[in-house]
């Protein structure tokens, strides 16, 4: 019998030495911790893993990332929430994403931390606090750290804007210079000027913008000419009520506005597209104007094709009521149901620091942190650079209700319906959309 | 020492069972016996079927929301289903579904029967051309998405350069999944190319089933091609179309990823059929009191429906 026993000891401490775990192993043996970063897969998370490069290297901890293409983003990363699920101790989730994090306890509270660690967001850009951090907005509650700053803007093609026999042609027809868009009918106007037209023996069009049913896409493009024309998501002395705002007669002629322009001047085919059908079609030459998120301009610009001096770039034009842009970007939240929350901490401490975010800017990543943006040299400091601190001065965000995915579907669905698929009218469209929206609240028995 | 002596060496020692064991097996009546074998079965089936079917049902009764589990989990009756079977979009989506399985299984049928009878004539080359029609089906749903998306992309899409070959107009002039009246179309097609070969394949097990007798005893009654092809080979395949359409209405009746790549439900709601509605009510909206409501309507309605239709299939059969 004892000779079993040690028989099935040795076999056990062979097979545990072989595989490099357990019995026997010291701690100075023991391989340090790994956690994992969750977020989208485009440019800027290529840009955090080189930049976390430097935490693996202070701490020893190690890092894996997560990250799933933007269509499919919401939907894993919520499933991966709601399912009470371990694979992610840091997430870079969306803005509207904060109210059911923080509401459903996906999310930990950071705000004891903050203050341990003398984490204040004072250092932060107001409009990324509110959009990215706090839940219930406008309170000191917060629940992610902003990390990634970022708004929809524009991206036209100086090279052409540039060529004399263009100049020309468009000054014959609009009277004006062709330049950058101040307004969104000079947007229209460009647009329509390009749309069908030849450049270097090929027919080029006049935009790019989202009209993508499936996510959120046509929400994030429709927005910015909604907000410029008036809409507001609800009465700011009575929240929850909407009559009048979503479906305001100003509302309504933005919506009208953006079908004039899918209409008009977008490339044949475009009737699903977000940000990289947005990339493809400016990538490739066909169009002059991208409607597209800052996230993407620092690769645009290195782009050997259409970027250096051919691409130029601009923040949201004014509308009749206001200049406003859609809010994009995202904080960076520890979720609750971790194993690892005290180096997932540990992250959001080092990310906080004022040299990462410096680099952080430099890598390709757009830092919320007043110490890089409000730096004098800040806005030289890349082509587009100024534009982004000028729309992150003018962002809406979206609801970020628990409810806000709900809330999504239903735009979703109003507005693609009027403007892809021809059904109705903008003002049905818009007052369907507050018949929705109303449903949804009174589900959620809010009261208004 | 060889290996036979090595065997010679081995003892065996009989291992006693104890006699109450043995007249406890003996003991079991074949019906005791069977119910040993199928219990397992019969407990995973609980288990990963039933369980979750009495569950949903349960659901559907209540406001529950899967992503706040702890939310008070309030009885509502019957008011999912009042509101479903009220809703204009679910009926729109329910429209969407009609059309997108009447019209592939309707051109899936004619033209899946139509090459059978062809490759069963047997011609040179014929197990080739066999296998190259069912290559489509081979594929993943989320790969004949994917390129048909392509094929069907206006500037450089394959599709839109044959049409505008055959019919003069411009390859960028139309555009078969953003337009509201060619999309539904569009995915009929996509389905129709990816699923023929299925049928095809179940018509040709009915007509390689058909004795070469009768064939021999209609000609010597000089019965002509176009009778017999009526009177013989028609009846008698009759059963093996009808399981193929059986196989492909239920099946389309939940079509989801291939509609969902190529078009994601749009334009606007034109190509949303109910398991997209009822996916973005489920995992995107999280209302799955209301979504299970729907999944028990969407199943009540398929299982129906198959019920009827197997009962025809039956009588069909018996003739």
């Amino acid at each position: 019998m004892k000779q079993t026993v040690k028989a099935l000891l040795t076999t056990f401490g062979v097979l545990a030495s072989a595989l490099g775990v357990g019995v026997g192993t010291t701690p100075a043996h023991a391989q340090a911790k790994t956690i994992t970063l969750c977020w989208a897969a485009w440019d800027p998370a290529n840009a955090l893993v080189e930049l976390s490069k430097d935490f693996t290297a202070k701490t020893g901890v190690g890092m894996k990332f997560e990250f799933v293409p933007w269509t499919n983003y919401a939907d894993r990363f919520l499933n991966e929430l709601n399912s009470h699920g371990s694979l992610c101790d840091l997430i870079i989730g969306d803005s509207q994403w904060i109210g059911g994090a923080a509401e459903n306890g996906q999310y930990v509270k950071l705000n004891d931390f903050f203050t341990k660690e003398g984490i204040s967001m004072d250092d932060y850009m107001p409009a990324t606090v509110v959009g990215y951090s706090e839940w219930p907005k406008n309170s000191p509650n917060y629940w992610a750290l902003p990390a990634m700053g970022d708004a929809v803007g524009w991206t036209y093609r100086k090279d052409w804007f540039a060529r004399p026999e263009i100049q020309a042609d468009f000054k014959a027809k609009y009277g004006r210079d062709l330049a950058v868009p101040k307004t969104l009918d000079e947007l229209r106007d460009i647009a329509k000027f390009f749309q069908g037209r030849e450049i270097d023996g090929k027919k080029v069009y006049g935009a790019s913008i989202y009209t993508e049913r499936g996510s959120e896409g046509i929400t994030m493009g429709v927005s910015n000419y909604l907000y410029d024309y008036g809409f507001q998501y609800q009465d700011p002395k009575k929240p929850y009520s909407m009559d009048g705002f979503v479906n305001s007669p100003g509302a309504v002629k933005g919506l009208e506005a953006y079908k004039e322009l899918y209409k008009c001047c977008t490339p044949p085919g475009a009737s699903n597209s977000y940000m990289s059908e947005g990339l493809d079609a400016f990538k490739s030459g066909q169009v002059a104007l991208q409607m597209n998120f800052f996230a993407f301009f620092p690769g645009l610009y290195k782009d050997p094709n259409v970027g250096g001096d051919k691409i130029g770039f601009f923040s949201n034009p004014a509308g009749p009521a206001t200049q406003a842009t859609q809010l994009g970007g995202q904080g960076i939240s520890v979720v609750s149901y971790s194993k690892n929350q005290a180096e997932a901490l540990q992250y959001i401490k080092w990310f906080s620091g004022g040299d990462v975010q410096k680099k952080w800017w430099a890598l390709g990543g757009y830092s919320c942190a007043k110490s890089v943006l409000n730096d004098p040299g800040f806005p030289n400091s890349a082509p587009f650079a100024g534009e982004f601190l000028k729309s992150m001065g003018m962002v809406v965000d979206f609801w970020a209700e628990p409810s806000y995915a709900q809330l999504l579907q239903a735009e979703q669905k109003r507005v693609h319906d009027y403007v892809v698929a021809d059904k109705g009218t903008a003002q049905e469209a818009l007052d369907g959309l507050v018949k929705d929206w109303k449903a949804i609240f009174k589900e959620e028995g809010k009261k208004f | 020492m060889n290996d036979l002596s090595t065997s010679s060496q081995i003892t065996y020692r009989a291992v006693p069972i104890r006699p109450g064991v043995i007249r406890r097996i003996r003991g079991l009546s074949d019906q005791a016996l069977a119910w040993l074998f199928i219990t397992p079965t019969i407990v995973l089936l609980l288990a990963i079927n039933i369980f979750p079917l009495v569950w949903t049902i349960y659901l559907s009764f209540t406001n529950y929301r899967a992503n706040r589990p702890n939310a008070p989990t309030l009885w509502l009756g019957t008011d999912w289903y009042q509101s479903i079977l009220t809703d204009p979009d679910i009926w729109a989506a329910m429209q969407v579904t009609a059309h997108f399985v009447v019209w592939t299984v309707l051109i899936e049928t004619v033209l899946g029967f139509g090459l059978a009878f062809l490759i069963d004539k047997k011609f040179r080359g014929h197990g080739l051309w066999t296998t190259i029609i069912l290559l489509p089906m081979m594929l993943s749903p989320a790969v004949v998405g994917n390129f048909w998306t392509f094929l069907y992309q206006p500037q450089i899409g394959l599709f839109n350069y044959v049409v505008a070959f055959f019919t003069g107009r411009g390859a960028s002039s139309f555009q078969m999944l953003g337009d509201v009246t060619l999309s539904p179309w569009a995915i009929v097609i996509v389905d129709a190319w990816m699923w023929t070969p299925y049928v095809m394949l179940i018509c040709l097990a009915g007509l390689r089933s058909i004795p070469d007798y009768i064939y021999e005893a209609a000609e010597v009654d000089r019965a002509s091609n176009w009778r017999q092809f009526w009177s013989i080979t028609l009846p008698m395949a009759l059963p093996f179309i009808m399981l193929a359409v059986l196989f492909r209405g239920i099946e389309n009746f939940k079509m989801f990823d291939m509609v969902n790549l190529l078009t994601g439900g749009g334009p606007g709601s034109t190509t949303e059929v109910a398991s997209i509605t009822l996916k973005r009510a489920a995992f995107e909206s999280w209302r799955t009191g209301y979504s299970s409501a729907f999944a028990i309507i969407l199943f009540v309605t398929v299982f129906g429906l198959a019920n009827i239709y197997v009962k025809a299939l039956n009588r069909v059969k018996s003739r």
